[in-house]
């Protein structure tokens, strides 16, 4: 057990460095949630539909949700250019476990979106909205956001392993990022969804993942409430984790 | 020109066997490879080399039949045939991000040398590999020579019993390529380690290996040392390159598991490195 973490973080150390290598990809991945509070926020805030509180308290969380959605989504494609290099035939011929190495990768993408969350959080500073700064909930935030990361690049993970070019990969990619985005409580609360899409809504990780934020950083209470979300996020990683750590090594046949 | 072999075996196959479908890409493969020698797998493309490499190195399940390594069996003690083998796949097993320092350490990790000795080991391979120099460089700013041969090291920095290296010179040129197999014989007199590879190049198994297996269309076709398969031919002035050519029985376009993307990968990856 302890050999399996340290092989975990290993892969995840190795996967850290090379992300702060280049750190111009984090300074790009900033620009769409930038986009999505100062224009699409500025907007939707003078039409209150969400009631008394504000609309930008409301969305911030959920902009941030998205971010680590979109970062993560596409993690599938590094699998596939370390399949096409020929990495992967290497990692997998070493004694480490299938796990630790998916484990590991999807670990290093919840990294990837830490910065993320700290333009998040500046940018909604700017904004004027009220956040809690106890360090409780900071540290809620950054383990919900690596929670939801790993969810997230697993499932691309998974994907990748199935169809196993980047070609059919980004589309598959495109297809699924828009509806679970708009299946969310991201950017309109659960309330005003026509009950269709509440349905779809709340098997959707990503709605209990945004519930979290929101609770968490605004303290705006949310319908399923934080020990639900966390429950839901971690067995959706479990899940996810063990079918991943099955379909991995058919990445290379 | 037997299988038999001299000394205790550290690898030895038993009708080991891979179909996809109705195709048979290893067809009972029955070989022994001795402690200590410089094993090839020859044989045309689609004769099946890669695919037994990718089945002893259990990144593919066999079909049928087992092998064992080090007295470990492929098909029920993956992990640690995993422990016993150094493996250099075709494809580049390096990452460009990293340095060679870096790339070495990954996998005196991930091998669990214990902490202690991670740091010399590393030292040690990066001399024997001649890039103690270029250690700290990163990657992408190596030649292809260069790149096999931190590959190599890699490999070999938990002391494998067994190192499997598919195609080690493909895409070099003839300095490059010299020099990586310099360190290949190197490594086999150094460490003792037993060494399986594949190439297409017959000069140069004829030149360093011990013993030389052909295969074609799945099946062991003949197996002994360069010399007695020359000699066999019997003509005097025969190549192992007129062997190949003899037991070669696949006609030019039988090469159907060569995809189109297993060929733009190999020459992607020749592109790369060249």
């Amino acid at each position: 057990m302890i050999r399996f973490f340290q092989k975990t973080f290993v892969i995840a150390e190795f996967e850290i460095i090379k992300i702060f290598r280049d750190p111009t990809e984090i300074l790009t991945r900033a620009v769409q949630p930038a986009l999505w509070l100062l224009v699409f926020g500025q907007v939707f805030v003078r039409i209150r539909i969400t009631g008394a509180v504000n609309y930008l308290d409301f969305m911030s969380p959920g902009i941030l949700a998205q971010s680590t959605l979109f970062v993560s989504i596409f993690y599938g494609i590094a699998i596939i250019w370390e399949r096409d290099l020929g990495l992967t035939h290497k990692f997998l011929a070493t004694p480490t476990p299938r796990a630790a190495l998916v484990l590991g990768k999807a670990l290093s993408a919840g990294v990837r979106c830490i910065p993320l969350a700290a333009i998040v959080y500046l940018l909604a500073l700017l904004l004027g909205v009220q956040m809690n700064g106890s360090p409780f909930a900071l540290l809620g935030v950054l383990l919900m956001v690596i929670l939801g990361s790993v969810v997230f690049s697993t499932f691309s993970l998974i994907i990748a392993c199935l169809v196993k070019t980047r070609e059919r990969f980004m589309g598959v990619g495109q297809l699924m990022t828009m509806p679970l985005f708009f299946a969310s409580n991201a950017i309109y609360p659960l309330a005003l969804m026509p009950p269709w899409l509440q349905a779809i809504s709340k098997v959707n990780p990503l709605s209990y993942m945004i519930d979290a934020l929101r609770e968490l950083m605004t303290g705006i209470p949310g319908p399923f409430g934080l020990s639900l979300d966390f429950l839901v996020l971690f067995l959706c990683s479990m899940g996810l984790l063990a079918l991943g750590s099955v379909l991995y090594k058919r990445v290379i046949t | 020109m037997q299988n038999a072999i001299v000394g205790k075996p550290i690898l030895e196959t038993h009708d080991l066997t891979r179909k996809y479908g109705e195709f048979v890409a290893v067809d009972h493969l029955n070989i022994a490879v001795a402690a200590g020698e410089i094993f090839a797998l020859l044989g045309p493309n689609g004769a099946g080399k890669t695919t037994a490499i990718k089945m002893l190195t259990t990144l593919l399940p066999a079909t049928s039949g087992d092998a064992t390594i080090a007295g470990f069996s492929i098909t029920h003690d993956p992990s640690n045939v995993r422990a016993s083998i150094g493996y250099v796949p075709q494809l580049i097993s390096v990452d460009g991000t990293l340095t060679g320092y870096e790339n070495l350490l990954l996998f005196a990790k991930l091998y669990g040398l214990p902490r202690v000795e991670r740091k010399t080991r590393i030292a040690e391979s990066l001399e024997f590999m001649g890039l103690t120099e270029a250690a700290h460089k990163s990657v992408h700013d190596y030649s292809g020579g260069m790149i096999r041969r931190l590959e190599i090291a890699q490999s070999m920095m938990h002391r494998p019993a067994l190192l499997f290296l598919d195609e080690p010179t493909v895409g070099l040129d003839p300095i490059a390529r010299n020099l990586v197999w310099e360190h290949i014989v190197e490594l086999q007199k150094t460490f003792g380690t037993t060494i399986l590879l594949t190439t297409h190049l017959m000069e140069e198994a004829d030149e360093l290996c011990d013993r030389v297996a052909f295969l074609s269309r799945g099946k062991l076709s003949v197996v002994g040392t360069p010399q007695e398969l020359k000699n066999s031919l019997g003509d005097p002035n025969a190549t192992l390159e007129d062997v190949f050519i003899h037991y070669a029985t696949e006609s030019l376009d039988a090469d159907t598991r060569s995809t189109y993307r297993t060929i733009k990968q190999t020459r992607n990856m020749a592109a790369r490195i060249g």
